[in-house]
């Protein structure tokens, strides 16, 4: 549904307003290359407009730090209504590296509602384009969560009665399963 | 002179060609060392928990439930994806792959959880001795991250908190 949304609301282009609240830079410098002719967004209809209020998509880089979580809250509320906020980067999505100093709040997540995560440190100038794609539904997402159950052990095991040793001597035998 | 000077711009203009790429309709290829996510092999895991004792970004979560299991959660959220956990994985069991299209809507999508055997002492059936503060900073023993919270925590016992200690029994190890 959010899709079917997504495309209808954003169907045209989408102009954006890249946020950074305190990031390292790494980030910035990857979506002005996305920008740029080689990787050229623009024939999405994506334009970097320079004030919140013109725009529909928020780029946040960089973690919620306590002293611009007000300022992104007040650039958030200032879009107009229908909003998407991408966070790029390993910052953005899960705090960063300092996630646990005193100046780092945490992820962006928990100042504003996000809706779509690259993450990457910083991602490559083409999982960003792959997420705007994603975002207007041009491809489908990748990843999924994986669970994995180890069915034996990896490393051989010893049976204990085989370690007590005969004629001076410890025999190790493999046992299949114990 | 302006229409001279316009075609040989138009004919300029003519011989650059297009440079921009067609990204998302064509697979862009990575070069050979990149490192994307890291991907987990639960076969060749034995679990000794250096991965998440070395990960800066503390992405990589250790509970032990019991003395047979541990589960071991990669969380994906914050990796810079340093490689530091294939680097010390005795059995190489993490692999960085080239994976780089990681855009999600849940960032739940990036975890790993792996559910892995731990073998006891073949001789005691226990593992671990009593541990020296030294050997608390190391972490070793067991571990009890909070797996609901997403949290990394510094702690590491010798004894589970369930399991009866057994203290006439004195392990002799090294």
């Amino acid at each position: 549904m959010l899709k079917n949304l997504c495309q209808r609301m954003f169907g045209r282009s989408l102009w954006v307003y890249h946020a950074n609240s305190g990031g390292c830079n790494g980030c910035d410098i990857e979506v002005l290359n996305v920008l740029t002719p080689y990787y050229d967004v623009e024939r999405f209809g994506i334009k970097l407009v320079g004030s919140p209020r013109h725009a529909d998509v928020m780029l946040c880089q960089g973690p919620a730090m306590r002293a611009t979580a007000r300022a992104l809250r007040c650039a958030y509320e200032a879009m107009p209504a229908p909003k998407l906020v991408f966070a790029i980067g390993g910052c953005a999505c899960g705090g960063g590296i300092w996630h646990d100093t005193y100046a780092v709040l945490g992820p962006v997540e928990k100042v504003i509602p996000v809706n779509f995560y690259i993450p990457g440190c910083p991602p490559r100038p083409e999982a960003i384009i792959y997420g705007v794609a994603v975002a207007v539904g041009l491809v489908d997402k990748k990843v999924a969560p994986v669970e994995f159950k180890q069915l034996e052990m990896p490393i051989p095991r010893y049976h204990p009665a085989d370690l007590s040793g005969r004629d001076e001597m410890v025999v190790y035998e493999k046992v299949e399963k114990l | 002179m302006s229409i001279a000077s316009k075609l040989k711009e138009a004919m300029v203009g003519l011989k650059a060609g297009c440079v921009t790429l067609d990204y998302p309709a064509q697979p862009r290829p990575v070069a050979e060392n990149f490192r994307g996510r890291p991907v987990f092999d639960a076969q060749k895991c034995i679990g000794c928990a250096g991965c998440a004792n070395n990960c800066p970004a503390r992405e990589i979560l250790v509970f032990d439930v019991c003395q047979e299991i541990r589960i071991l959660q990669y969380l994906g959220r914050r990796c810079t994806y340093c490689g530091r956990c294939a680097e010390v994985c005795p059995e190489k069991a993490i692999t960085m792959s080239h994976d780089y299209e990681t855009a999600t809507n849940k960032i739940g999508d990036m975890q790993q959880r792996l559910d892995l055997f731990m073998s006891t002492c073949q001789r005691c059936g226990r593992c671990f001795k009593e541990t020296s503060p030294l050997e608390t900073l190391k972490l070793k023993g067991y571990r009890f991250d909070d797996l609901a919270q997403e949290r990394w925590i510094f702690r590491s016992r010798a004894y589970l908190e369930n399991e009866p200690v057994v203290d006439d029994l004195k392990i002799e190890l090294d």
